[in-house]
Protein backbone atom coordinates (compact mmCIF):
# COMPACT_ATOMS: atom_id res chain seq x y z
CA UNK A 1 0.00 0.00 0.00
CA UNK A 2 1.62 3.50 -0.75
CA UNK A 3 2.04 5.59 1.74
CA UNK A 4 0.49 9.18 1.84
CA UNK A 5 2.83 12.08 1.60
CA UNK A 6 1.44 14.97 4.20
CA UNK A 7 3.81 17.40 3.86
CA UNK A 8 3.30 20.09 0.91
CA UNK A 9 5.86 22.64 -0.28
CA UNK A 10 3.55 25.75 0.63
CA UNK A 11 6.55 28.34 -0.04
CA UNK A 12 8.37 27.86 -3.24
CA UNK A 13 10.97 30.42 -3.52
CA UNK A 14 13.22 31.10 -6.10
CA UNK A 15 16.60 30.02 -4.78
CA UNK A 16 19.71 32.22 -4.75
CA UNK A 17 19.68 33.88 -8.53
CA UNK A 18 17.10 36.38 -7.58
CA UNK A 19 17.46 36.43 -3.82
CA UNK A 20 20.87 38.07 -4.04
CA UNK A 21 20.25 41.39 -3.59
CA UNK A 22 17.74 41.76 -5.94
CA UNK A 23 14.89 43.89 -5.80
CA UNK A 24 12.58 41.85 -7.91
CA UNK A 25 12.46 38.84 -5.57
CA UNK A 26 10.21 36.76 -6.89
CA UNK A 27 8.47 35.29 -3.92
CA UNK A 28 6.07 32.93 -5.16
CA UNK A 29 3.93 31.21 -2.45
CA UNK A 30 1.53 28.95 -3.83
CA UNK A 31 -0.10 25.50 -2.45
CA UNK A 32 1.86 22.72 -4.38
CA UNK A 33 -0.92 20.63 -4.30
CA UNK A 34 -0.24 16.99 -1.65
CA UNK A 35 -3.90 14.88 -1.68
CA UNK A 36 -3.97 12.34 0.63
CA UNK A 37 -5.84 10.21 -0.89
CA UNK A 38 -8.03 10.73 -4.55
CA UNK A 39 -10.35 8.05 -5.16
CA UNK A 40 -12.35 7.62 -8.41
CA UNK A 41 -15.10 4.91 -8.42
CA UNK A 42 -15.11 3.71 -11.74
CA UNK A 43 -12.92 5.81 -14.16
CA UNK A 44 -8.83 5.39 -13.79
CA UNK A 45 -8.84 8.96 -14.68
CA UNK A 46 -10.68 11.98 -14.56
CA UNK A 47 -13.25 12.34 -17.22
CA UNK A 48 -12.18 15.31 -19.64
CA UNK A 49 -15.50 17.06 -20.62
CA UNK A 50 -15.78 19.98 -18.86
CA UNK A 51 -18.66 19.86 -15.70
CA UNK A 52 -19.97 23.19 -16.78
CA UNK A 53 -20.40 24.49 -19.91
CA UNK A 54 -22.68 27.05 -19.81
CA UNK A 55 -20.21 29.47 -18.00
CA UNK A 56 -16.77 30.37 -18.32
CA UNK A 57 -14.55 29.31 -15.92
CA UNK A 58 -10.93 30.04 -16.64
CA UNK A 59 -10.15 33.92 -17.83
CA UNK A 60 -8.22 34.75 -20.21
CA UNK A 61 -5.13 35.19 -18.45
CA UNK A 62 -5.52 31.52 -16.96
CA UNK A 63 -6.96 32.31 -13.54
CA UNK A 64 -9.42 29.83 -12.55
CA UNK A 65 -13.52 31.31 -11.94
CA UNK A 66 -14.92 29.44 -9.39
CA UNK A 67 -18.28 27.86 -9.78
CA UNK A 68 -19.88 24.95 -8.41
CA UNK A 69 -18.95 22.07 -10.51
CA UNK A 70 -15.21 23.18 -11.23
CA UNK A 71 -13.96 21.48 -8.05
CA UNK A 72 -13.17 19.12 -5.34
CA UNK A 73 -13.49 20.55 -2.21
CA UNK A 74 -12.05 17.59 -0.80
CA UNK A 75 -9.07 17.41 -3.24
CA UNK A 76 -8.57 21.22 -1.98
CA UNK A 77 -9.32 20.37 1.61
CA UNK A 78 -6.43 17.48 1.72
CA UNK A 79 -4.06 20.20 0.70
CA UNK A 80 -4.62 22.90 2.86
CA UNK A 81 -5.79 21.84 5.89
CA UNK A 82 -2.42 20.36 6.66
CA UNK A 83 -0.80 24.05 6.11
CA UNK A 84 -2.30 25.29 9.32
CA UNK A 85 -3.96 28.16 7.79
CA UNK A 86 -5.30 31.26 9.85
CA UNK A 87 -7.65 32.88 8.10
CA UNK A 88 -8.50 36.55 8.80
CA UNK A 89 -11.86 38.32 8.02
CA UNK A 90 -12.46 42.10 7.84
CA UNK A 91 -16.14 43.61 8.31
CA UNK A 92 -17.24 47.24 8.78
CA UNK A 93 -20.19 47.63 11.16
CA UNK A 94 -20.59 51.20 11.32
CA UNK A 95 -23.74 53.34 12.11
CA UNK A 96 -26.92 51.23 11.88
CA UNK A 97 -25.02 48.28 10.49
CA UNK A 98 -24.09 46.48 13.65
CA UNK A 99 -27.90 44.96 13.48
CA UNK A 100 -25.88 42.89 10.45
CA UNK A 101 -23.48 41.60 12.78
CA UNK A 102 -24.44 38.55 14.90
CA UNK A 103 -26.18 37.16 11.42
CA UNK A 104 -23.32 37.76 9.34
CA UNK A 105 -21.00 35.60 12.20
CA UNK A 106 -23.28 32.81 12.88
CA UNK A 107 -23.88 32.04 9.44
CA UNK A 108 -19.81 32.41 8.63
CA UNK A 109 -20.09 29.81 11.78
CA UNK A 110 -21.60 27.24 10.33
CA UNK A 111 -20.03 27.78 6.36
CA UNK A 112 -17.34 29.68 5.98
CA UNK A 113 -13.84 28.05 6.18
CA UNK A 114 -15.05 25.23 8.24
CA UNK A 115 -12.64 23.51 9.94
CA UNK A 116 -9.90 25.87 9.57
CA UNK A 117 -8.46 29.08 12.15
CA UNK A 118 -10.50 31.96 11.60
CA UNK A 119 -10.47 35.68 12.80
CA UNK A 120 -12.94 38.05 12.58
CA UNK A 121 -12.14 41.62 12.41
CA UNK A 122 -15.30 43.95 13.21
CA UNK A 123 -14.65 47.52 12.01
CA UNK A 124 -17.33 49.52 14.45
CA UNK A 125 -17.76 52.66 15.49
CA UNK A 126 -20.22 51.60 18.78
CA UNK A 127 -18.49 48.58 20.24
CA UNK A 128 -20.50 48.81 22.94
CA UNK A 129 -23.40 47.20 21.02
CA UNK A 130 -21.32 44.55 19.43
CA UNK A 131 -23.21 41.09 20.09
CA UNK A 132 -21.59 37.74 21.69
CA UNK A 133 -21.32 35.15 19.91
CA UNK A 134 -20.58 31.40 20.30
CA UNK A 135 -17.83 30.81 17.96
CA UNK A 136 -16.09 27.19 17.10
CA UNK A 137 -12.63 26.35 18.55
CA UNK A 138 -10.24 28.04 16.06
CA UNK A 139 -12.29 31.03 15.87
CA UNK A 140 -11.78 34.30 17.30
CA UNK A 141 -13.89 37.46 17.17
CA UNK A 142 -11.91 40.86 17.34
CA UNK A 143 -13.15 44.10 17.67
CA UNK A 144 -11.57 47.09 15.50
CA UNK A 145 -12.30 50.55 16.91
CA UNK A 146 -12.54 53.31 14.43
CA UNK A 147 -13.90 56.60 14.17
CA UNK A 148 -17.64 57.64 13.70
CA UNK A 149 -17.81 58.74 10.17
CA UNK A 150 -20.70 61.48 8.86
CA UNK A 151 -22.08 59.94 5.68
CA UNK A 152 -21.93 56.31 4.55
CA UNK A 153 -19.97 57.36 1.46
CA UNK A 154 -17.55 58.44 3.70
CA UNK A 155 -17.48 55.38 5.81
CA UNK A 156 -17.02 52.99 2.37
CA UNK A 157 -14.43 55.65 1.03
CA UNK A 158 -12.30 55.13 4.86
CA UNK A 159 -12.44 51.11 4.23
CA UNK A 160 -9.11 50.57 2.12
CA UNK A 161 -7.39 52.99 4.62
CA UNK A 162 -8.45 51.12 7.52
CA UNK A 163 -7.68 47.59 6.33
CA UNK A 164 -4.40 48.45 4.83
CA UNK A 165 -3.40 50.20 8.82
CA UNK A 166 -4.93 47.16 9.98
CA UNK A 167 -2.93 44.62 8.45
CA UNK A 168 0.14 46.65 9.14
CA UNK A 169 -0.73 46.85 12.82
CA UNK A 170 -2.17 43.44 13.20
CA UNK A 171 -3.76 40.99 10.94
CA UNK A 172 -0.24 40.21 9.02
CA UNK A 173 1.26 38.69 12.24
CA UNK A 174 -2.16 36.76 12.56
CA UNK A 175 -3.37 35.31 9.28
CA UNK A 176 -1.98 34.47 6.12
CA UNK A 177 -5.12 35.08 3.99
CA UNK A 178 -7.18 37.90 3.94
CA UNK A 179 -11.07 38.25 3.09
CA UNK A 180 -12.84 41.82 3.09
CA UNK A 181 -16.58 41.30 2.77
CA UNK A 182 -19.60 43.76 3.78
CA UNK A 183 -21.28 43.05 7.04
CA UNK A 184 -25.24 43.46 6.00
CA UNK A 185 -24.88 39.89 4.25
CA UNK A 186 -25.32 36.31 5.56
CA UNK A 187 -23.21 32.57 4.41
CA UNK A 188 -26.05 30.40 3.14
CA UNK A 189 -23.85 27.54 1.82
CA UNK A 190 -20.08 26.33 1.58
CA UNK A 191 -17.31 28.65 1.55
CA UNK A 192 -13.97 26.93 1.56
CA UNK A 193 -10.26 27.11 0.16
CA UNK A 194 -11.13 26.80 -3.35
CA UNK A 195 -11.57 30.87 -2.85
CA UNK A 196 -8.21 31.20 -1.65
CA UNK A 197 -5.67 33.03 -3.71
CA UNK A 198 -2.88 35.42 -3.71
CA UNK A 199 -5.17 38.29 -4.91
CA UNK A 200 -9.14 37.26 -5.23
CA UNK A 201 -12.25 39.55 -6.68
CA UNK A 202 -15.65 38.59 -7.07
CA UNK A 203 -18.00 39.16 -10.08
CA UNK A 204 -20.73 41.29 -9.14
CA UNK A 205 -24.04 39.33 -9.79
CA UNK A 206 -25.39 42.14 -11.41
CA UNK A 207 -23.18 42.29 -14.09
CA UNK A 208 -21.64 39.02 -14.93
CA UNK A 209 -23.74 38.01 -18.27
CA UNK A 210 -24.28 41.77 -19.66
CA UNK A 211 -21.59 43.29 -21.95
CA UNK A 212 -18.58 45.19 -21.36
CA UNK A 213 -19.86 48.43 -22.51
CA UNK A 214 -22.81 48.09 -19.64
CA UNK A 215 -20.42 48.03 -16.48
CA UNK A 216 -20.73 50.65 -14.42
CA UNK A 217 -17.09 51.80 -14.45
CA UNK A 218 -16.05 55.43 -13.76
CA UNK A 219 -16.34 57.27 -17.23
CA UNK A 220 -15.17 60.51 -16.33
CA UNK A 221 -11.38 60.57 -17.40
CA UNK A 222 -11.08 63.28 -14.19
CA UNK A 223 -11.12 60.09 -12.05
CA UNK A 224 -8.23 57.95 -10.72
CA UNK A 225 -10.64 55.15 -11.40
CA UNK A 226 -11.55 55.90 -15.06
CA UNK A 227 -11.52 53.03 -17.20
CA UNK A 228 -12.63 53.92 -20.80
CA UNK A 229 -14.94 52.32 -22.97
CA UNK A 230 -13.66 49.47 -24.80
CA UNK A 231 -11.50 47.74 -21.81
CA UNK A 232 -12.50 45.96 -18.83
CA UNK A 233 -12.41 42.28 -18.11
CA UNK A 234 -14.94 41.84 -15.56
CA UNK A 235 -16.97 43.84 -13.55
CA UNK A 236 -15.74 43.09 -9.57
CA UNK A 237 -18.31 43.55 -6.67
CA UNK A 238 -16.39 45.96 -3.71
CA UNK A 239 -18.73 43.15 -1.09
CA UNK A 240 -16.02 40.43 -1.53
CA UNK A 241 -12.58 40.99 -2.29
CA UNK A 242 -9.45 39.14 -0.72
CA UNK A 243 -6.26 37.16 -0.77
CA UNK A 244 -2.45 36.60 0.90
CA UNK A 245 -2.55 39.43 3.61
CA UNK A 246 0.49 40.73 1.84
CA UNK A 247 -1.06 41.40 -1.57
CA UNK A 248 -4.42 42.83 0.28
CA UNK A 249 -2.28 44.95 2.33
CA UNK A 250 -0.62 45.90 -1.55
CA UNK A 251 -3.77 47.18 -3.68
CA UNK A 252 -5.50 48.21 -0.36
CA UNK A 253 -2.82 51.04 -0.10
CA UNK A 254 -2.86 51.18 -3.96
CA UNK A 255 -7.03 52.04 -4.16
CA UNK A 256 -6.17 54.36 -0.98
CA UNK A 257 -3.96 56.69 -3.30
CA UNK A 258 -6.03 56.42 -5.83
CA UNK A 259 -9.47 57.67 -3.75
CA UNK A 260 -7.44 60.68 -2.55
CA UNK A 261 -6.12 61.37 -5.48
CA UNK A 262 -10.10 62.10 -6.52
CA UNK A 263 -10.58 63.78 -3.11
CA UNK A 264 -7.57 66.30 -3.73
CA UNK A 265 -9.08 66.51 -7.42
CA UNK A 266 -12.92 66.99 -6.05
CA UNK A 267 -14.53 64.07 -7.74
CA UNK A 268 -15.99 61.10 -6.04
CA UNK A 269 -15.94 57.83 -8.27
CA UNK A 270 -18.99 56.83 -9.07
CA UNK A 271 -19.79 53.44 -6.90
CA UNK A 272 -16.65 54.68 -4.67
CA UNK A 273 -14.22 52.41 -3.82
CA UNK A 274 -15.75 49.74 -5.87
CA UNK A 275 -14.91 51.70 -8.83
CA UNK A 276 -10.90 52.05 -7.32
CA UNK A 277 -11.01 48.23 -7.46
CA UNK A 278 -12.24 47.89 -10.61
CA UNK A 279 -9.74 49.85 -12.06
CA UNK A 280 -7.08 48.28 -9.99
CA UNK A 281 -7.78 44.81 -10.84
CA UNK A 282 -8.15 45.56 -14.64
CA UNK A 283 -4.51 46.57 -14.38
CA UNK A 284 -3.31 43.85 -11.99
CA UNK A 285 -5.47 41.12 -12.83
CA UNK A 286 -6.51 38.81 -9.83
CA UNK A 287 -4.78 35.94 -9.59
CA UNK A 288 -8.45 33.92 -8.82
CA UNK A 289 -11.70 34.70 -9.40
CA UNK A 290 -15.00 33.77 -7.39
CA UNK A 291 -18.19 33.22 -9.82
CA UNK A 292 -21.37 35.44 -8.20
CA UNK A 293 -22.73 32.37 -6.07
CA UNK A 294 -19.89 34.08 -3.63
CA UNK A 295 -21.30 37.95 -3.84
CA UNK A 296 -25.11 37.40 -4.45
CA UNK A 297 -27.70 39.70 -3.97
CA UNK A 298 -31.25 38.15 -3.07
CA UNK A 299 -33.35 40.88 -4.46
CA UNK A 300 -31.96 39.65 -7.95
CA UNK A 301 -34.30 36.10 -9.54
CA UNK A 302 -31.50 33.02 -9.72
CA UNK A 303 -30.29 31.99 -13.06
CA UNK A 304 -29.86 28.32 -14.06
CA UNK A 305 -25.99 29.52 -13.88
CA UNK A 306 -26.07 30.49 -10.43
CA UNK A 307 -26.86 26.56 -9.05
CA UNK A 308 -25.86 27.98 -5.52
CA UNK A 309 -25.76 30.74 -3.24
CA UNK A 310 -22.69 30.87 -0.97
CA UNK A 311 -22.87 34.18 0.22
CA UNK A 312 -25.47 37.45 -0.25
CA UNK A 313 -27.03 40.36 0.87
CA UNK A 314 -29.56 40.21 3.76
CA UNK A 315 -33.06 42.06 2.91
CA UNK A 316 -33.34 45.88 4.19
CA UNK A 317 -34.20 48.82 3.78
CA UNK A 318 -31.79 51.04 2.78
CA UNK A 319 -33.47 54.41 3.57
CA UNK A 320 -33.69 53.13 7.09
CA UNK A 321 -29.92 52.50 7.05
CA UNK A 322 -27.98 54.73 5.49
CA UNK A 323 -29.56 57.99 6.80
CA UNK B 1 -16.04 38.06 -23.46
CA UNK B 2 -13.97 35.83 -25.56
CA UNK B 3 -15.81 32.67 -26.73
CA UNK B 4 -14.52 29.72 -24.62
CA UNK B 5 -13.91 26.26 -25.04
CA UNK B 6 -16.83 24.32 -24.01
CA UNK B 7 -15.41 20.61 -25.45
CA UNK B 8 -12.65 20.13 -23.19
CA UNK B 9 -11.94 20.56 -19.38
CA UNK B 10 -10.58 23.71 -18.88
CA UNK B 11 -10.17 23.13 -14.88
CA UNK B 12 -8.56 20.13 -12.86
CA UNK B 13 -10.83 19.56 -9.67
CA UNK B 14 -8.14 21.70 -7.98
CA UNK B 15 -8.17 24.51 -9.69
CA UNK B 16 -4.90 24.41 -12.00
CA UNK B 17 -5.87 25.71 -15.45
CA UNK B 18 -5.36 23.35 -18.63
CA UNK B 19 -4.04 25.25 -20.98
CA UNK B 20 -5.51 24.83 -24.64
CA UNK B 21 -6.20 27.13 -27.33
CA UNK B 22 -8.76 29.61 -27.23
CA UNK B 23 -8.46 29.41 -23.42
CA UNK B 24 -6.02 32.27 -22.86
CA UNK B 25 -4.54 35.58 -24.54
CA UNK B 26 -1.09 35.50 -25.12
CA UNK B 27 -1.14 39.29 -25.26
CA UNK B 28 -2.14 39.78 -21.93
CA UNK B 29 -0.11 36.88 -20.23
CA UNK B 30 2.82 38.76 -21.97
CA UNK B 31 1.71 42.16 -20.11
CA UNK B 32 1.73 40.68 -16.98
CA UNK B 33 5.62 39.00 -17.27
CA UNK B 34 6.82 42.35 -18.65
CA UNK B 35 8.70 43.62 -15.68
CA UNK B 36 9.86 40.35 -14.35
CA UNK B 37 13.08 39.18 -16.34
CA UNK B 38 12.40 35.77 -16.25
CA UNK B 39 14.82 33.53 -17.37
CA UNK B 40 14.04 29.94 -18.42
CA UNK B 41 16.11 27.29 -18.82
CA UNK B 42 14.84 24.02 -20.96
CA UNK B 43 17.12 20.79 -20.51
CA UNK B 44 17.33 17.81 -22.87
CA UNK B 45 19.42 14.96 -23.67
CA UNK B 46 21.07 13.57 -26.92
CA UNK B 47 23.05 10.76 -26.69
CA UNK B 48 23.85 8.30 -29.47
CA UNK B 49 21.37 8.32 -32.39
CA UNK B 50 19.42 10.87 -30.78
CA UNK B 51 22.56 13.35 -31.86
CA UNK B 52 20.25 13.61 -35.60
CA UNK B 53 17.02 15.78 -33.52
CA UNK B 54 19.58 18.29 -32.02
CA UNK B 55 19.71 20.59 -34.93
CA UNK B 56 15.85 20.21 -35.71
CA UNK B 57 14.79 20.95 -31.96
CA UNK B 58 17.01 23.82 -31.29
CA UNK B 59 16.77 25.55 -34.18
CA UNK B 60 12.78 25.81 -33.72
CA UNK B 61 12.89 25.45 -29.91
CA UNK B 62 14.93 29.13 -30.11
CA UNK B 63 12.43 30.50 -32.60
CA UNK B 64 9.36 28.89 -30.62
CA UNK B 65 9.89 28.41 -26.85
CA UNK B 66 9.36 31.60 -24.45
CA UNK B 67 10.11 33.50 -27.86
CA UNK B 68 11.28 36.87 -26.56
CA UNK B 69 12.14 35.78 -23.03
CA UNK B 70 15.31 34.77 -22.06
CA UNK B 71 15.97 31.11 -22.51
CA UNK B 72 19.02 28.73 -21.27
CA UNK B 73 19.15 25.59 -23.17
CA UNK B 74 21.40 22.68 -21.06
CA UNK B 75 21.99 20.40 -23.98
CA UNK B 76 23.71 17.35 -22.46
CA UNK B 77 25.32 15.30 -25.09
CA UNK B 78 27.61 12.53 -25.50
CA UNK B 79 28.57 13.99 -28.76
CA UNK B 80 29.76 17.33 -28.19
CA UNK B 81 31.67 17.66 -31.20
CA UNK B 82 28.76 17.22 -33.58
CA UNK B 83 26.93 20.15 -32.41
CA UNK B 84 26.88 22.73 -35.59
CA UNK B 85 26.07 25.85 -32.95
CA UNK B 86 23.46 27.41 -34.83
CA UNK B 87 22.53 30.95 -34.48
CA UNK B 88 20.61 31.79 -31.55
CA UNK B 89 17.99 34.97 -31.14
CA UNK B 90 19.77 37.14 -29.13
CA UNK B 91 18.09 36.40 -25.71
CA UNK B 92 18.94 32.67 -26.13
CA UNK B 93 22.03 31.20 -25.37
CA UNK B 94 22.78 27.48 -25.88
CA UNK B 95 25.32 25.42 -23.37
CA UNK B 96 26.73 21.91 -24.28
CA UNK B 97 27.09 19.90 -21.59
CA UNK B 98 29.04 16.54 -22.25
CA UNK B 99 27.80 13.18 -20.79
CA UNK B 100 28.69 9.41 -20.83
CA UNK B 101 27.11 7.20 -22.77
CA UNK B 102 25.37 4.47 -20.94
CA UNK B 103 24.75 0.70 -22.51
CA UNK B 104 20.74 0.72 -21.90
CA UNK B 105 18.65 3.80 -23.41
CA UNK B 106 16.44 2.96 -20.25
CA UNK B 107 19.39 3.78 -18.31
CA UNK B 108 20.16 6.93 -20.25
CA UNK B 109 16.32 7.75 -19.65
CA UNK B 110 16.15 7.11 -16.29
CA UNK B 111 19.63 8.97 -15.44
CA UNK B 112 18.43 11.97 -16.53
CA UNK B 113 16.26 13.01 -13.22
CA UNK B 114 19.58 12.24 -11.24
CA UNK B 115 21.25 14.74 -13.93
CA UNK B 116 18.57 17.00 -13.81
CA UNK B 117 18.32 17.46 -9.60
CA UNK B 118 22.62 17.44 -9.64
CA UNK B 119 22.53 20.20 -12.23
CA UNK B 120 19.87 22.12 -10.58
CA UNK B 121 21.73 21.94 -6.72
CA UNK B 122 25.06 23.17 -8.76
CA UNK B 123 24.08 25.67 -11.59
CA UNK B 124 20.71 26.02 -12.64
CA UNK B 125 19.33 27.64 -9.60
CA UNK B 126 21.51 30.24 -9.98
CA UNK B 127 20.84 31.19 -13.62
CA UNK B 128 17.09 30.17 -14.29
CA UNK B 129 13.75 30.54 -12.10
CA UNK B 130 12.55 28.00 -13.66
CA UNK B 131 13.15 25.12 -15.65
CA UNK B 132 11.73 22.42 -18.24
CA UNK B 133 12.92 19.15 -19.17
CA UNK B 134 11.77 18.61 -22.79
CA UNK B 135 12.76 15.08 -25.10
CA UNK B 136 15.22 15.89 -28.14
CA UNK B 137 13.07 13.95 -30.33
CA UNK B 138 11.03 17.22 -30.58
CA UNK B 139 10.19 20.01 -33.33
CA UNK B 140 8.24 22.91 -32.28
CA UNK B 141 5.75 24.50 -34.49
CA UNK B 142 3.85 27.15 -33.23
CA UNK B 143 4.59 29.25 -30.40
CA UNK B 144 4.96 28.24 -26.78
CA UNK B 145 4.12 31.07 -23.90
CA UNK B 146 4.58 31.90 -20.78
CA UNK B 147 0.97 30.58 -20.65
CA UNK B 148 3.22 27.40 -19.71
CA UNK B 149 4.68 29.14 -16.85
CA UNK B 150 3.92 27.66 -13.16
CA UNK B 151 5.36 26.24 -10.08
CA UNK B 152 4.88 22.79 -10.92
CA UNK B 153 3.82 22.14 -15.03
CA UNK B 154 2.71 18.84 -15.86
CA UNK B 155 1.97 18.09 -19.67
CA UNK B 156 -1.54 15.81 -20.36
CA UNK B 157 -0.50 13.04 -22.27
CA UNK B 158 -1.87 12.80 -25.63
CA UNK B 159 -2.80 9.03 -25.68
CA UNK B 160 -4.92 9.75 -22.95
CA UNK B 161 -7.04 11.17 -26.03
CA UNK B 162 -7.21 8.52 -27.91
CA UNK B 163 -8.91 5.25 -27.78
CA UNK B 164 -6.47 2.80 -26.88
CA UNK B 165 -5.18 4.88 -23.84
CA UNK B 166 -5.07 1.48 -22.01
CA UNK B 167 -1.58 1.12 -23.95
CA UNK B 168 0.09 4.21 -21.66
CA UNK B 169 -1.21 3.57 -18.48
CA UNK B 170 0.08 3.38 -14.44
CA UNK B 171 2.51 1.97 -12.94
CA UNK B 172 -0.10 -1.03 -10.68
CA UNK B 173 2.66 -3.56 -9.44
CA UNK B 174 2.56 -2.62 -6.14
CA UNK B 175 6.42 -3.88 -5.70
CA UNK B 176 7.58 -0.53 -8.00
CA UNK B 177 8.10 2.47 -5.95
CA UNK B 178 6.00 4.02 -9.12
CA UNK B 179 2.72 1.86 -8.64
CA UNK B 180 -0.81 3.92 -8.41
CA UNK B 181 -3.54 1.92 -6.28
CA UNK B 182 -6.19 0.76 -8.09
CA UNK B 183 -8.86 3.59 -8.45
CA UNK B 184 -6.49 6.49 -8.08
CA UNK B 185 -4.62 8.84 -10.13
CA UNK B 186 -6.24 11.85 -12.32
CA UNK B 187 -4.78 12.64 -15.48
CA UNK B 188 -1.80 10.54 -17.31
CA UNK B 189 1.07 12.63 -17.68
CA UNK B 190 4.00 12.86 -20.31
CA UNK B 191 7.69 12.85 -18.97
CA UNK B 192 8.53 14.39 -22.90
CA UNK B 193 7.71 18.30 -21.49
CA UNK B 194 7.07 18.78 -17.66
CA UNK B 195 8.98 21.46 -15.38
CA UNK B 196 8.07 24.42 -12.47
CA UNK B 197 10.15 26.38 -10.57
CA UNK B 198 13.42 25.38 -9.84
CA UNK B 199 12.96 24.20 -6.38
CA UNK B 200 9.77 22.40 -7.64
CA UNK B 201 11.49 20.48 -10.64
CA UNK B 202 14.65 19.72 -8.10
CA UNK B 203 11.91 18.15 -5.19
CA UNK B 204 10.45 16.20 -8.24
CA UNK B 205 13.39 14.90 -10.02
CA UNK B 206 14.68 14.03 -6.12
CA UNK B 207 11.91 11.80 -5.79
CA UNK B 208 11.77 10.36 -9.17
CA UNK B 209 14.90 8.80 -8.98
CA UNK B 210 15.06 7.75 -5.55
CA UNK B 211 11.87 5.58 -6.71
CA UNK B 212 14.01 5.02 -9.88
CA UNK B 213 17.05 3.62 -7.62
CA UNK B 214 14.88 1.55 -5.23
CA UNK B 215 13.02 -0.19 -8.17
CA UNK B 216 16.77 -1.20 -9.61
CA UNK B 217 17.48 -2.31 -5.87
CA UNK B 218 14.43 -4.21 -6.02
CA UNK B 219 15.13 -6.24 -9.35
CA UNK B 220 12.63 -3.59 -11.20
CA UNK B 221 11.65 -1.68 -14.11
CA UNK B 222 8.19 0.69 -14.11
CA UNK B 223 6.25 -0.16 -16.98
CA UNK B 224 7.08 3.72 -18.63
CA UNK B 225 10.12 3.87 -16.48
CA UNK B 226 11.10 7.73 -15.74
CA UNK B 227 6.82 8.49 -16.80
CA UNK B 228 5.18 6.20 -14.74
CA UNK B 229 7.58 7.79 -11.61
CA UNK B 230 6.44 11.27 -12.67
CA UNK B 231 3.06 9.89 -12.72
CA UNK B 232 3.60 8.86 -9.20
CA UNK B 233 5.06 12.26 -7.89
CA UNK B 234 2.33 14.68 -9.13
CA UNK B 235 -0.16 12.22 -8.01
CA UNK B 236 0.45 13.29 -4.59
CA UNK B 237 1.91 16.79 -5.80
CA UNK B 238 -0.48 17.93 -8.12
CA UNK B 239 0.57 20.20 -10.98
CA UNK B 240 -0.70 23.93 -11.11
CA UNK B 241 -0.73 24.48 -14.67
CA UNK B 242 -1.38 21.44 -17.26
CA UNK B 243 -0.51 21.97 -20.96
CA UNK B 244 -2.99 20.09 -22.86
CA UNK B 245 -1.70 17.33 -25.24
CA UNK B 246 -1.22 20.40 -27.88
CA UNK B 247 2.16 21.26 -25.92
CA UNK B 248 3.66 17.52 -26.74
CA UNK B 249 1.73 15.32 -29.32
CA UNK B 250 3.23 11.91 -30.29
CA UNK B 251 2.99 12.12 -34.22
CA UNK B 252 2.46 8.08 -34.08
CA UNK B 253 -1.64 8.90 -33.19
CA UNK B 254 -4.00 10.54 -35.35
CA UNK B 255 -5.72 13.46 -33.25
CA UNK B 256 -9.15 13.97 -33.00
CA UNK B 257 -11.38 17.42 -33.37
CA UNK B 258 -10.68 18.68 -30.04
CA UNK B 259 -7.03 19.34 -30.78
CA UNK B 260 -6.80 22.14 -32.26
CA UNK B 261 -3.01 23.51 -32.43
CA UNK B 262 -0.05 20.61 -32.50
CA UNK B 263 2.79 23.03 -30.73
CA UNK B 264 5.11 20.42 -29.93
CA UNK B 265 5.13 17.20 -31.54
CA UNK B 266 7.54 13.86 -32.03
CA UNK B 267 9.88 13.22 -34.71
CA UNK B 268 10.05 10.11 -36.06
CA UNK B 269 13.20 8.16 -34.92
CA UNK B 270 15.41 6.28 -37.73
CA UNK B 271 16.32 3.47 -35.06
Amino acid sequence: MVEARSCPSFYSFLISRKVVGSLVCLVVVTAVICSIKLQYTEEKLIQLFPQRQDVLTVTPWLAPIVWEGTFNPEILDSAYRPLNLSIGVTAFAVGKYTRFVRRFVQSAEEHFMRGYRVNYYIFTDSPETMPSVQLQPGRRFVLVPIKKYSSWQEISMRRMEAINKHIAEVSHREVEYLFCLDIDMVFHNPWGPETLGDTVAAIHPGYFSVPRNQFPYERRSSSAAYIPAGQGDFYYGGAVFGGLVKKVFEFTKTCHMTILTDKANGIMAVWQEESHLNRHFLSHKPSKVLSPEYIWDDRKPQPPEIRLIRFSTVDKNYREIRD
Amino acid sequence: MLSWRRDVLVLTPWLAPIVWEGTFSRGILNAQYMQKNLVTGVVTFAVRKHVQFIEGFIRSANKYFLAGYRVNFYLFTDNPEKISHPQMAPENHLFVIPVHNHSRWQDVSTSHMDIINTYIHSQFQYEVDCLYSIDIDVQLLAHIGVEIIDTLVGTLSSWQFTTHHENKAYETRPESQAAIPKGEGDFYYTSSFYGGSVSEVYKLTRDCFKGIMEDRENGIEARWHDESHLNKYVLYHKPMRLPSPEYYWDAELSSPPIIQAKRMCSVHKDS
